[in-house]
C-alpha cells in the first residue's frame, strides 16, 4: 500500500494500537532544557520508575539563560534554580548535559541538528512546541508537555492520536531577497494559524528541495504556528551531506547502510493526504508581521488588510496600527537576529553579507544572538564577528533570548522590534513590546536603514557585493 | 490527577480569538521548578499593568463574573508547548473551558492535568456569550458521561466530543503514564526489532 513519508516513520514506531484508536509511538531522542523538565523529574521520583533509556535522552540549557557573561553565575537567582536543577538532575539520572560553558551548548534545535544527534527517520520529541524544526530531515520530530516529558522518561513512548496528514508543495523560484522564513511565513498568512490544527505537514515541491538545510530547518520550525504539530521534508542529497561526518552521524558503512534505509524516505507518487495545497514561488514577496499572531503576516510593501473582527481590532491597537496602512517608513528601534528559527551560520552569513561595511542607522538597538557555541565559533573563524560589530551590532552569546524575552533580553514597553523570531504574541519579547516578524536579509536591511523599506530595493547590493 | 464527572458552574467569557499560552502565562513566569502557583500569574499581563495595578476592563478583574468554566473564543492555546498554561488555568481554579477549537498541544496537556476542554459549534459558542451577556449568572452544566453540554433552564445543550481513552482517564482520574508502565514488557519486545539509523 502506498504511504506517505509521514506514514512510512510513524508505522516503523509503532508499538501497539490502543482500541480507543491511540497508538504507542516509540520515541527515538528526547531532547531536554531547563524550563519544561523539572516537573518531569519530580515526577520520576515521586513514581521510583527511573529514566527508561537514558542514553536516548540530550540535555542542553537555552530557554533560560543570559547572553552575556555566561561564564560568571546567573544573576537571576530564579533562573539560576531552574538551571542549577537541570544540572542536579541530569546529575542524579546520568544524562548527557551541553549546559552553560560546554562547546556544545546552544538552543536545543540547533545543536540537535549540528551534533548530527537528528536523523531522518527518526521520531524526536521534546518539551518545546518548536521541536517541529527537526522535521526538516525527514524525522517525525514535536513538541510536547511536560506530562508527556515524564512519560517518555519512565517509558520512551508516548500514548498519541494519529494526526491527520497535509501537504503543501511550493514549485517554482523565489525571487532575489526573498529566503525560506518568507515562504513559511507566506503560507501562514495563507492559511491562519489553526490552519494545520490536527495535521502532521509534508513540504514539498522544486522550491523547497533548493533549499540548504537550514533553510528548510526554519520552514518546518514554524509548522507549529499553523497550528500543525509537525512538519517534514524527505531526505535527499542535501540532507545526506549535512548530516555526514558530524559528532554522533554514523560513520563509513553505517553511514551507507542508514543512507540505504534514509532513500526510502519519501510520500509513494500515489500516496493519498488529507489535505493539500500548492503555492507559487514566484508569488512570495518578502514578508512582515503586523499584528499580534504568526498569521497577520503581508508583502512588506503591501497595507495592512481591513477586517471587523474584535480580536483584529484590538491586535492593531496592541501594535500601534491601523488598518489599510502600509508599513514602509516606519521607525524602527530594536533589530533581534536569533531563535531556533533563524541563528544558525547561514543566517549570520547572510546579516554580515549584507551589512558589510555599512553601519547600523544610529538609533536602532541591534542584537545578533547566535545559536550555539558552534555557530559562534564558526562565526569567529569566519570572521563574521568582526564584520557585525564593525556595523555596529551587539553579539551575545548563545540561548533563546529577546524570542520569548525569559531572561533579561526584552524589548521595552511600546517599542517595535523587527525580529527574526516565530512568534508575535503580545508581551512574547516583554511587556507591551511589538514584534514584527521576518527574515534575516530583511532584519539586516531594516538595521542599517532605520526604517522599513521595501527590501526588493536594497537586494542588488547582496547581489553584486 | 482529579476525577472528572459532571460540573456545574457559571463561567467567565473570554471571546477573544487566538489566546496564546504566552498570554495565559508569560514566559518570565515559568522559572518555578515545581507545578504549584501558576494561577497567581495566570492573565498576567492582562490583568496588570505594569505598576502592578489591576487593569480595569479585563474579564477576570470583574467581581461579578465567578465560576469554574472559562469560556473563550476560537483556537484557544496556541503557541508554546508549556504545560504551564494548563497548570495555571487549574491553579486558578478554572476546571473547564470551552471554545469552538483548540490548539492541538494546549488540548493534550489540560486532558492530562485533569482540565476538560469541551469543544463546541462556532454558533453554540456564540449563544453562550449572548446569554452570559445577557446575564452573568447562567450556569452551564459539563456532563462528561454524556458528553452533554447544557445551559440548565433552557432549551440550549450540545454534544462534544472527546476520545474514549480520555474520557476513561478524566472519569477515573488515571494519567497517560500509569497505562504506559503497564505496556513495558512489550516496548522492550518492539526495541529488539526496532532499527534506528
Amino acid at each position: 500500500m502506498s504511504k506517505t513519508l509521514f506514514e512510512k516513520v510513524w508505522d516503523s514506531h509503532i508499538v501497539d494500537s490502543v482500541e480507543s484508536g491511540q497508538e504507542i509511538l516509540y520515541i527515538d531522542r528526547h531532547f531536554i532544557h531547563e524550563v519544561t523538565s523539572p516537573q518531569a523529574f519530580d515526577g520520576i521520583r515521586r513514581r521510583g520508575t527511573g529514566l527508561f533509556r537514558k542514553n536516548r535522552i540530550v540535555a542542553t540549557a537555552d530557554h533560560n539563560v543570559p547572553t552575556k557573561d555566561q561564564h560568571l553565575p546567573i544573576k537571576d537567582l530564579l533562573s539560576k534554580l531552574q538551571v542549577d536543577t537541570l544540572i542536579q538532575n541530569c546529575d542524579d539520572f546520568d544524562i548527557e548535559l551541553y549546559g552553560l560553558g560546554h562547546p556544545y551548548q546552544g538552543i536545543v534545535h540547533v545543536i540537535g541538528p549540528e551534533l548530527g544527534i537528528t536523523k531522518p527517520g527518526m521520531t524526536i520529541v521534546c518539551g518545546d512546541s518548536h521541536t517541529s524544526t527537526h522535521g526538516a530531515f525527514g524525522a517525525i520530530a514535536f513538541g510536547i508537555g511536560t506530562s508527556q516529558v515524564e512519560q517518555v522518561m519512565a517509558t520512551q513512548c508516548l500514548l498519541l492520536e494519529r494526526p491527520k496528514t497535509m501537504r503543501i508543495t511550493i514549485n517554482g523560484n523565489l525571487a532575489d531577497g526573498v529566503s525560506s522564513k518568507d515562504i513559511i511565513l507566506y503560507i501562514i498568512s495563507k492559511l491562519g494559524t489553526a490552519g494545520g490544527t490536527g495535521y502532521f505537514v509534508e513540504y514539498a515541491g522544486s522550491a523547497i528541495t533548493a533549499l540548504s538545510m537550514e533553510a528548510r530547518m526554519t520552514i518546518c520550525n514554524m509548522s507549529i504556528e499553523m497550528g500543525a504539530r509537525g512538519g517534514m521534508i524527505a531526505p535527499d542529497e542535501i540532507t545526506y551531506d549535512y548530516v555526514k561526518g558530524r559528532e554522533f552521524s554514523p560513520k563509513g558503512d553505517s553511514f551507507d547502510k542508514a543512507i540505504c534505509h534514509w532513500n526510502t524516505l519519501y510520500s509513494d507518487e500515489d500516496a493519498q493526504f488529507d489535505k493539500e495545497y500548492a503555492f507559487e514561488a514566484e508569488e512570495i514577496p518578502p514578508m512582515i508581521t503586523y499584528g499580534t499572531n504568526p498569521g497577520m503576516g503581508i508583502g512588506i510593501s503591501d497595507k495592512i488588510p481591513k477586517s471587523n473582527s474584535e480580536s483584529f481590532k484590538k491586535s492593531l491597537k496592541y501594535m500601534g496600527l491601523e488598518m489599510d496602512m502600509s508599513l514602509l517608513g516606519k521607525r524602527i528601534d530594536h533589530v533581534f537576529i536569533g531563535s531556533c528559527t533563524n541563528s544558525r551560520i547561514e543566517d549570520l552569513r547572510i546579516v554580515a553579507d549584507y551589512v558589510k561595511g555599512k553601519q547600523k542607522a544610529e538609533h536602532v538597538k541591534a542584537m545578533i544572538v547566535p545559536g550555539s557555541k558552534q555557530v559562534e565559533k564558526q562565526a569567529e573563524e569566519e570572521g563574521i564577528h568582526e564584520v557585525l560589530k564593525e556595523a555596529g551590532f551587539e553579539l551575545r552569546e548563545p540561548g533563546c533570548s529577546a524570542c520569548l524575552g525569559m531572561n533579561e533580553d526584552k524589548i521595552p514597553e511600546g517599542e517595535y522590534c523587527i525580529s527574526t523570531s516565530n512568534r508575535n504574541f503580545e508581551g512574547r519579547q516583554g511587556p507591551g513590546a511589538r514584534t514584527m516578524l521576518v527574515s534575516p536579509l530583511t532584519a539586516a536591511i531594516i538595521a542599517i536603514e532605520g526604517k522599513i523599506v521595501d527590501t526588493r530595493n536594497f537586494v542588488n547590493e547582496v547581489v553584486t557585493a | 490527577m482529579e476525577k472528572f464527572n459532571t460540573l456545574t458552574s457559571t463561567v467567565i467569557p473570554l471571546p477573544n480569538e487566538d489566546v496564546d499560552t504566552d498570554q495565559i502565562i508569560p514566559a518570565r513566569f515559568l522559572k518555578s521548578t515545581t507545578r504549584q502557583g501558576f494561577g497567581e500569574n495566570l492573565f498576567k499581563d492582562w490583568r496588570f499593568d505594569s505598576d502592578r495595578k489591576m487593569k480595569d476592563g479585563f474579564i477576570l478583574n470583574d467581581p461579578s463574573y465567578s465560576g469554574s468554566i472559562l469560556v473563550a473564543g476560537k483556537n484557544f492555546g496556541c503557541g508554546s508547548s508549556r504545560e504551564h498554561a494548563a497548570w495555571a488555568l487549574y491553579d486558578y481554579g478554572f476546571r473547564a473551558i470551552i471554545s469552538s477549537y483548540f490548539a492541538d498541544i494546549f488540548k493534550g496537556n489540560a486532558l492530562n492535568n485533569g482540565l476538560l476542554p469541551v469543544q463546541v459549534s462556532d454558533d453554540f459558542l456564540e449563544i453562550i456569550f449572548e446569554l452570559v451577556e445577557s446575564e452573568k449568572n447562567t450556569e452551564l452544566k459539563i456532563d462528561l458521561v454524556d458528553q452533554q453540554l447544557s445551559i440548565p433552564g433552557t432549551i440550549y445543550s450540545e454534544k462534544f466530543n472527546i476520545s474514549a481513552y480520555k474520557k476513561t482517564c478524566l472519569l477515573n482520574g488515571y494519567d497517560d503514564i500509569d497505562y504506559l508502565i503497564s505496556k513495558k514488557s512489550q516496548i522492550e519486545q518492539f526495541e529488539q526489532t526496532h532499527i534506528e539509523f
